[in-house]
């Protein structure tokens, strides 16, 4: 039965052309704006780590002075160099890293390259295990490295092929800011998104191409990059920043379970009320621990053009809905005769229902398919601009299919009413009328 | 024109009129949002900087130590003063529409407690006053021995400039000449008043700051290099900067020049609105998309409407009826639906801007666009519906004497 509707519904298609293309265009424009819309809400609220994002976790505590205190307001985003430092030598979670971010000048020894900065990670032993990051060669380097500041360097694959055309590159050295490094590891393609180790650097920023000792950095002064919070007397040159009063760092930690995050928390509020007995803090303790997902929520991660966008999307979808809701009726009780014949020769009211919704079905799914073309298209418009994040904008297959479900539901939605409609008609009178 | 018989005929398609009324609403809804949306993003695009954008280029580099500033100062300065047809170079440490390095939170109290808001410092060394084009409009302007060397990231004190939009907010009503501000211990005094000058980045920090800024005088040392402000004549400026490029290579050649810091003030300013232009251009693309569906929805239903009644027409031109009359019964009953949408769809407008400005902090929807949306769509609807209308028109009255 499903096959003879469809060939109703084809023949019908076919003998209005205009009404169907009408149609069609409606549910693809809808369509399509709605898939380009939501597939870049989906690539920017996705999952940085997928299946380790829920272990890990950012702990924010209260360093500041009473000025401008309000209670359980949120505290500082990053920590200082001796909180910074305390938790991370306190190694209460599974592994733990501290950061920064940072440039450094990159002096080739190659002739004929010039000195370039290069976006740098300053970060201890724990980073790269803990984030999982793919090595192409080498390693990362251990926490005898970190305490001896050693002067060994990761880079990133493109730095690598910049600079070592791509070969092994361990155990090469790479002279920035005037020292020599010594190259221990090379990073695999890696590119988290968001960029959610350090949302300073730009929420969608592509990872940094050198990754060097925390303490390395520090002991050869390297500029540090990203946001940084002072308060009191605090003033941030890059001299004394380690006794400063300012928030410049961010401290990951991996948890393993439930348990141990409230452990963890325990542990930080302990730490909180231990500093103010030491009358280093002044504020009561306000600690906060959010895995990888909360801290995007707290961050505002994804931009507000690109909801808004969606939402735009959204109602333009339902206008073209409506739209197709009343061509549908008109297309259907046009054929109120035809429709009249067939309840007169015996199909029940259901029948003529599904034989109209197939029809719809049969819409939507052409609408579906022009709707991908224009997503695809509506893509390549998103990665021409200037955005940090526009690279990104690809259509994966959960999207492609969430496409095709979409035209097909909007368009039975849409049928049911018309399909419903054309079911009252009163086959005698339509008889007559013929 | 009788009114009574189109209602009459509308009664019997009430479902059908109902679709279009409601797409219309739907239409309007959406429209005035996204036309407000556009003004608002088009406003933001062509904010007033106060300076001479189109004659000034900003020249940064990096990647030598503190104590080697005042000597690379003095070498780029000279190099590039070197080059033809440059009127001036400076030091600056913000850039409009470029880095900001002065981004600071100020009181107008000395124990820090009165918040006076969170502004930029422009902090430049002499000469960059002048070449920034900044317009005194009371006070004093900056004289030589106002700019002193200093040791930390501004002066310690200073007589700054300030803008008039400040002053306003600072001390609403009072003369600012002579006012103190602090940033924390330091303390700035107004000695004039500059009629504009916009935050490196206007519009990321709440509606009403963009023109939040003080020009503070300090003499180029540690804290002040590396940025550059170079004037030249707007025809001459994409040259001058090309030949500032390679002039740094020679006077300076272990620096590093920043690629993304070395660029004009109009080049600064298009790729700071980027962003803004391209959602502007969607705006514009989802209102045309919108437009283009509402009417082809118009256009499809009324030709239905007009096949369905050929019989009717035919009739009514047969008793007497001219095609004038049968055009304008169709036009009429546009006119009526779109009326009824247009009606739901301001009320409509104005829900979704109630929740746009909840979730994105915009201005409420300005009356007037509620009329210029119903004009819009009025003169929309006729246009649609004209097509069929004229159809309906040409029905012969012989059509009544046939039967199917």
């Amino acid at each position: 039965m499903f096959s003879y509707y469809l060939d109703l519904a084809l023949r019908s298609l076919k003998r209005n052309k205009v009404l169907t293309a009408l149609m069609v265009i409606a549910i693809a424009l809808g369509i399509g704006a709605c898939m380009t819309t939501f597939t870049v809400l989906h690539v920017l609220s996705g999952d940085p780590l997928p299946g380790k994002s829920a272990r890990l976790f950012y702990p924010q505590i209260d360093p500041e002075d009473m000025d401008g205190y309000e209670p359980n307001k949120e505290p500082a985003r990053q920590v200082t160099w001796i909180d910074g430092m305390n938790l991370l030598k306190a190694k209460r979670g599974e592994r733990q890293a501290l950061m920064t971010g940072g440039a450094v000048p990159v002096q080739p020894a190659q002739s004929g390259m010039d000195p370039f900065f290069s976006d740098a990670r300053f970060t201890t032993a724990d980073f790269f295990p803990m984030f999982e990051t793919p090595f192409l060669f080498g390693r990362g380097w251990s926490e005898a490295e970190d305490n001896g500041k050693a002067r060994v360097a990761v880079i990133t694959r493109s730095l690598n092929d910049k600079l070592y055309g791509g070969n092994d590159s361990t155990g090469k050295i790479l002279r920035m800011k005037d020292t020599a490094f010594r190259v221990i590891g090379v990073l695999d393609t890696w590119r988290p998104n968001p960029h959610f180790y350090d949302l300073n650097m730009g929420n969608y920023s592509a990872t940094e191409d050198v990754f060097v000792p925390l303490t390395t950095a520090r002991d050869l002064r390297f500029e540090r990059n990203g946001s940084m919070n002072c308060w009191g007397r605090g003033g941030g040159d890059n001299e004394h920043i380690e006794t400063a009063t300012c928030v410049w760092l961010q401290f990951w930690v991996q948890l393993e379970s439930a348990d141990k995050a409230a452990d963890y928390r325990t542990f930080l509020d302990n730490y909180s009320k231990e500093q103010k007995a030491l009358g280093r803090f002044q504020r009561p303790s306000n600690v906060r621990l959010s895995n990888v997902m909360e801290w995007m929520d707290v961050n505002k991660v994804v931009p507000s053009d690109v909801r808004l966008q969606s939402w735009l999307a959204l109602g333009f979808l339902l206008v073209c809905l409506v739209n197709t809701v009343g061509l549908m009726l008109a297309k259907f009780l046009r054929r109120a005769g035809e429709l009249g014949v067939r309840r007169a020769l015996g199909a029940s009211k259901r029948e003529v229902f599904v034989q109209l919704l197939v029809e719809a079905g049969v819409i939507g799914l052409a609408g579906g398919v022009g709707g991908l073309v224009l997503a695809f298209l509506g893509l390549w418009l998103v990665r021409l601009q200037p955005a940090d994040y526009a690279s990104l904008a690809h259509l994966d297959i959960s999207m492609l299919l969430v496409t095709f479900m979409l035209a097909l539901i909007s368009s039975l939605l849409a049928g049911l009413l018309p399909a419903w409609r054309a079911c009252q008609i009163t086959p005698a009178l339509q008889l007559k009328s013929q | 024109m009788q009114i009574q018989p189109i209602l009459a005929a509308l009664r019997r398609h009430r479902l059908a009129s109902l679709l279009i009324g409601l797409e219309i609403a739907l239409a309007c809804a959406v429209l005035c949002n996204a036309c407000f949306l556009i003004a608002n993003r088009v406003q933001d695009i062509h904010v007033q900087s106060g300076i001479d954008e189109t004659s000034l280029a900003s020249l940064k580099i990096s990647g030598y130590e503190d104590s080697q500033s005042v000597d690379i100062n003095a070498r780029v300065t000279a190099g590039l003063r070197a080059i033809p047809g440059v009127q001036s170079v400076s030091v600056l440490n913000s850039i409009p529409f470029g880095e900001r390095r002065g981004t600071s939170g100020i009181t107008t109290d000395a124990e820090g407690q009165h918040l006076g808001g969170v502004i930029e410092f422009y902090l430049g060394g002499p000469g960059s006053a002048e070449a920034l084009g900044l317009h005194v409009v009371a006070g004093r302007a900056l004289q030589a021995d106002d700019y002193q060397p200093f040791t930390g990231v501004f002066p310690s004190s200073a007589p700054v400039l300030m803008t008039r939009e400040l002053a306003e907010h600072l001390w609403p009503g009072a003369d600012p000449l002579g006012k103190p501000f602090w940033l924390d211990k330091w303390r700035y005094q107004v000695v004039g008043i500059i009629d504009h000058l916009v935050t490196p980045d206007p519009g990321m920090r709440g509606a009403g700051t963009s023109g939040w800024s003080v020009f503070v005088p300090g003499q180029p040392g540690p804290m002040l290099s590396g940025n550059y402000l170079i004037k030249a004549a707007p025809a001459d400026i994409q040259r001058v900067l090309r030949d500032a490029r390679e002039a740094i290579a020679i006077v300076a050649p272990d620096v590093v020049l920043d690629q993304q810091g070395t660029q004009t003030i109009s080049d600064l300013r298009e790729k700071f609105f980027q962003q803004d232009r391209v959602m502007t251009g969607m705006l514009v693309g989802v209102i045309v998309a919108l437009l283009m569906v509402t009417a082809l929805g118009i256009v499809g239903l009324a030709s239905f409407w007009v096949q369905q009644r050929r019989k009717q027409i035919g009739i009514r031109r047969a008793i007497g009826a001219t095609r004038h009359d049968i055009l304008s019964y169709f036009q009429t009953e546009n006119f009526l639906i779109v009326t009824g949408g247009i009606a739901l769809g301001m009320v409509m407008a104005f829900a979704l801007n109630l929740l746009l400005m909840k979730f994105y902090e915009l201005p409420r929807l300005p009356l007037f666009y509620l009329p210029v949306g119903a004009v819009v769509l009025w003169a929309l609807g006729q246009l649609a519906v004209l097509g069929p209308a004229l159809k309906a028109a040409a029905v012969p009255p012989v059509v009544a004497t046939r039967s199917v």
